[in-house]
C-alpha cells in the first residue's frame, strides 16, 4: 500500500544521526528527572489509595486519602507529563531544528526554574495537607492561596518554555520560506499553540477569580464560570498529553520498525484538527449539572464527536506504517506481515501497547461524552477507569517507550539489552495491572462505585457491599491491579536510574523518522498557522461567548471559601 | 491531499458512526425529551432559609403518584436524610447545596447529576421496586465525602 505516487528516490535509511547539543540535552534531561522523582511519589500515592479504598489498610490518622489523591492526581496528571513532554520537545526540538540559540536556551532554563518553584511549593503544600482539594480544585472548597499562585507558576513557566520553543521554530521557518516545516516542529508548535490558548481559561480562573478569593480579597466566587474556565483548559489538557505520545507514535516508531511515515500532510491534518476542535468542548465534563442549557451542551458534543476525526486519521496512518513497513520487509499474508515487526524492541513495543489500550479507551471515550448517557457513568469509577486507560496506559506507556532511548541519548549513554529487557517486563506487568484495575473500575463504576471516595460501606448497604464482593468487579480487584502497577512504577523507575545513571557511556540513536515522501507537496495553507489560530478562535467564541455571558449575567450570589472542610 | 482508497473507506466509515451516535443522542434529547439534567433555577446559597423552595425542605405530593422532593445538600449529608414514597409513585428531586458541590446520586438509577452552590439541579425517577435506596454524593466536597448519604424507603402497598 503506497500513499503517495511520487518516485522514491529518497534513502530514508541513510539520514545521518544528528545527535542533541549537549546544553540542549541538560535542559531536556532536567526536565526528565523531575518528572520521574514526581512520578515514583505518584505511584506509591496510587498504591495506598488503592489499598486503602479496599479497606485492606487503615491510613495513619496524620494522612488523609484526599490528601494523597491529590498528590497522585497533581504529580502524575500535571507534574509528570508537563515536564516529560518538554524534555522531549527541547531534545527533540534541538535535534530536528538545529542547536537553540543561547538566549532561547535561557528562556527555556527560566520556565524550566519557574515550573520547579511552582511544583515543590504544591507539593509541600499537599504534604502539609494544606490543599487537599484534588488536582481539578472545584471552588468554593478553599485550600492554601499559596497552593494556586503554585498552580499559576506552572503555567506560567510552562509558557516562557513555549515561548522558547516557538521562537526556535519560527526561526527555522523564517530561514527556510520555502519548505514545509519539519514534522516535529510542526506537531510540537501545534501542542504549544494549544497549550497556550487552553492556559488562558485556568490563567483566568486561579488569577481572576480564585487568588483574590483564597487571599480574602473578594468575598465570594462564581462557581459555575470556575468550573467552566477550569474545563476550557481541562479537556485540551488531554490532548496536551496526548498529542505529545502522538508524536512518538508518528515520528519515532516508525523509524524504529525501520520504516518510514505513510503521509506528511495527514500527520499536519491531524493535528490542525486537534487544535481547532479540542478546546471549544469542555461541557463535555459538565454535562450533569445545572446552569448550561441543553442546547449548548449538545452543541459541544457535536464538537466532542469531531475531534475524534483526527484519531481515527492517526490510527489509520500508524497501521498503514506498519503493515507498509512489514510488507517491505517481506511480510506476507492478510495479517501475516505482523510477525515481521521488532516485538522484542521496547522502544516499540511499550507504545504498541499503549495504541492497542487505546481503541478501548477511546470507545469509553464517546461513551463518556454521548450527551445524557452521560449520567449512568458521571462521577463513577468508570470515568477513573477511562483515564487510567488513556493518559495512564496509552500515553504513559508511549512515554516510557520514549524514555528508554531519549534518556540514553540526553545522557550519553547506551541503551543496554539489559534496560530493553527490563522494558519488555515493565511493560506487561503495567498492562496485566492496569487490566485488573481500570477493568475492574469500569464495571464497579457501572454498578455506581464512585470515584474521589474513601473507603465507605455506606452502613453496610447492599448496594454498596456488592461493590467490594465481585468476583472481578470489586475495589479488592482494584487494588490487586494497583499492587501490580507499583512493581511495574519502581520497575520503570529503577529503570530511569540505570539509564540516567548506569549504564555505560556511549552512543544511542535518537530515532527521528525522516519525513515522507510526499513533505514536498505539502499543502501551503496547512502551514498557515494565523489561519488556524482565527479559526479556534472563532470556535471557541462561538461555543463559550452566550453560555459564559449567561452564567456572568444571571449569576447566584456567589460561594464564600470553605476550607474548613478539607482539613 | 491524497487519500487513499482504504483510508477513504475507513473515514466514511469513522464519521459516519460518529454522525449516526450524535442523531441518536440528537433525537433521543430534542424529539423524546431525554436530556441532561441542566435546570436553569438559581438561589442564594447562603440564604436558603429565606428562599420559598428551600426554607422547608421535604416531600410534597403532587398528585396521586407523583411527589416532589426538595432537598439540600451540605457537607456531610442531605436535608432531610430521609424520604419515603409508595411503590410505583414517581419523584421529581429539586435540590440544592447550602456549601460547595456536591452530587445526587441513586446508583441503580440514572438519577445522577451535580449540585452546585447556587444553582437547582432536578431529576425525576419512577420507583416501581419497593426498597431501602442508598443515595451518595459522587463529588468530593471534604474529608467526610464518603459518610455523606441519605435513604429513599420504597414503600410496598
Amino acid at each position: 500500500m503506497r500513499q503517495s505516487n511520487v518516485v522514491i528516490d529518497y534513502k530514508y535509511d541513510n539520514e545521518p544521526d544528528i545527535s542533541v547539543d549537549p546544553r540542549d540535552g541538560k535542559l531536556g534531561m532536567v526536565h526528565i528527572h523531575v518528572a520521574f522523582v514526581a512520578f515514583i511519589i505518584g505511584v506509591f500515592g496510587g498504591l495506598l489509595q488503592g489499598l486503602a479504598r479496599g479497606g485492606m489498610i487503615q491510613l495513619p490518622t496524620w494522612l488523609g486519602y484526599y490528601q494523597i489523591l491529590t498528590a497522585h492526581g497533581v504529580l502524575l496528571a500535571l507534574v509528570f507529563t508537563t515536564f516529560i513532554i518538554y524534555g522531549f520537545f527541547f531534545a527533540g526540538m534541538s535535534k530536528t531544528h538545529g542547536t537553540f540559540s543561547s538566549r532561547l536556551r535561557k528562556t527555556g532554563w527560566v520556565g524550566f526554574y519557574i515550573m520547579l518553584v511552582g511544583t515543590l511549593i504544591a507539593t509541600v503544600l499537599i504534604l502539609l495537607n494544606e490543599a487537599s482539594v484534588l488536582y481539578t480544585f472545584y471552588v468554593p472548597l478553599q485550600g492554601h492561596w499559596l497552593f494556586y499562585a503554585a498552580l499559576a507558576l506552572v503555567i506560567v513557566g510552562s509558557w516562557i518554555s513555549a515561548v522558547a520553543l516557538l521562537t526556535h521554530y519560527f526561526k527555522w521557518k523564517k530561514a527556510n520560506p520555502d519548505k514545509p516545516t519539519p514534522l516535529f516542529g510542526f506537531m510540537t508548535t501545534a501542542t504549544l499553540i494549544l497549550w497556550m490558548v487552553a492556559g488562558l481559561g485556568v490563567a483566568a480562573t486561579v488569577l481572576v477569580q480564585i487568588l483574590p478569593w483564597a487571599l480574602g480579597l473578594t468575598s465570594e466566587v462564581n462557581v459555575l464560570l470556575s468550573r467552566t474556565l477550569f474545563w476550557y483548559f481541562g479537556h485540551p489538557l488531554v490532548y496536551f498529553w496526548i498529542m505529545p505520545a502522538y508524536m512518538v507514535w508518528y515520528l519515532v516508531v516508525p523509524k524504529v520498525i525501520g520504516g518510514r511515515l505513510f503521509s506528511s500532510s495527514l500527520a499536519r491534518l491531524a493535528f490542525v484538527l486537534f487544535l481547532l476542535f479540542s478546546i471549544p468542548v469542555g461541557f463535555h465534563h459538565q454535562l450533569m449539572e445545572s446552569g448550561v442549557t441543553e442546547f449548548w451542551k449538545y452543541v459541544q458534543t457535536i464538537l466532542t464527536f469531531v475531534v475524534v476525526v483526527p484519531s481515527l486519521l492517526t490510527a489509520f496512518s500508524i497501521f498503514a506504517t506498519f503493515e507498509q513497513t512489514a510488507r517491505e520487509k517481506g511480510g506476507k499474508g492478510v495479517i501475516g506481515w505482523i510477525k515481521t515487526l521488532p516485538w522484542g524492541d521496547v522502544r516499540f513495543f511499550a507504545p504498541f501497547m499503549g495504541m492497542i489500550v487505546f481503541i478501548p479507551a477511546g470507545a469509553g471515550g464517546i461513551i463518556n461524552a454521548s450527551f445524557q448517557l452521560n449520567s449512568v457513568v458521571h462521577n463513577t469509577l468508570w470515568v477513573v477507569g477511562h483515564f487510567h486507560l488513556t493518559v495512564g496506559t496509552t500515553v504513559l506507556l508511549t512515554f516510557f517507550g520514549m524514555a528508554y532511548w531519549l534518556i540514553p541519548v540526553l545522557t550519553g549513554r547506551r541503551f543496554t539489552k539489559h534496560a530493553n529487557r527490563c522494558g519488555i517486563v515493565q511493560t506487561w506487568l503495567w498492562v496485566i495491572g492496569m487490566f485488573l484495575m481500570s477493568g475492574a473500575m469500569h464495571i464497579l463504576g457501572l454498578f455506581g462505585a464512585p470515584r474521589r471516595t474513601a473507603y465507605a460501606t455506606y452502613g453496610d448497604h447492599p448496594q454498596a457491599l456488592q461493590w467490594f464482593e465481585g468476583i472481578f468487579a470489586s475495589h479488592v480487584t482494584v487494588a490487586i491491579g494497583g499492587v501490580i502497577l507499583t512493581a511495574a512504577g519502581v520497575l520503570m523507575f529503577y529503570n530511569f536510574i540505570h539509564l540516567a545513571f548506569l549504564a555505560p557511556k556511549g552512543h544511542t540513536e535518537f530515532p527521528m523518522t525522516p519525513d515522507p515522501v510526499d513533505t514536498p507537496n505539502t499543502p501551503a495553507y496547512l502551514e498557515n498557522w494565523k489561519l488556524w489560530i482565527g479559526i479556534a478562535v472563532v470556535l471557541i467564541l462561538f461555543a463559550y461567548t452566550i453560555p459564559i455571558y449567561e452564567m456572568i449575567v444571571n449569576a447566584p450570589p456567589g460561594s464564600p471559601p470553605f476550607n474548613f472542610l478539607i482539613k | 491531499m491524497h487519500l487513499h482508497k482504504y483510508e477513504k473507506i475507513w473515514l466514511v466509515f469513522g464519521i459516519g458512526s460518529l454522525a449516526l451516535f450524535l442523531a441518536v443522542l440528537g433525537v433521543a434529547a430534542f424529539a423524546f425529551g431525554h436530556q441532561p439534567p441542566s435546570h436553569m433555577t438559581t438561589v442564594d446559597s447562603q440564604n436558603l432559609s429565606e428562599d420559598p423552595l428551600f426554607s422547608e425542605p421535604g416531600l410534597t405530593q403532587i398528585n396521586e403518584s407523583t411527589y416532589r422532593a426538595t432537598l439540600i445538600a451540605q457537607a456531610f449529608g442531605y436535608n432531610p436524610n430521609k424520604i419515603e414514597v409508595p411503590v410505583g409513585s414517581t419523584v421529581i428531586f429539586e435540590v440544592t447545596s447550602a456549601d460547595v458541590v456536591h452530587s445526587f446520586t441513586i446508583p441503580g438509577t440514572n438519577v445522577n447529576f451535580m449540585v452546585t452552590p447556587g444553582h437547582v439541579n432536578m431529576a425525576e425517577h419512577t420507583f416501581n421496586e419497593p426498597g431501602e435506596y442508598l443515595v451518595i454524593c459522587n463529588e468530593y466536597c471534604g474529608t467526610g465525602h464518603h459518610y455523606m448519604q441519605m435513604r429513599i424507603e420504597v414503600i410496598s402497598q
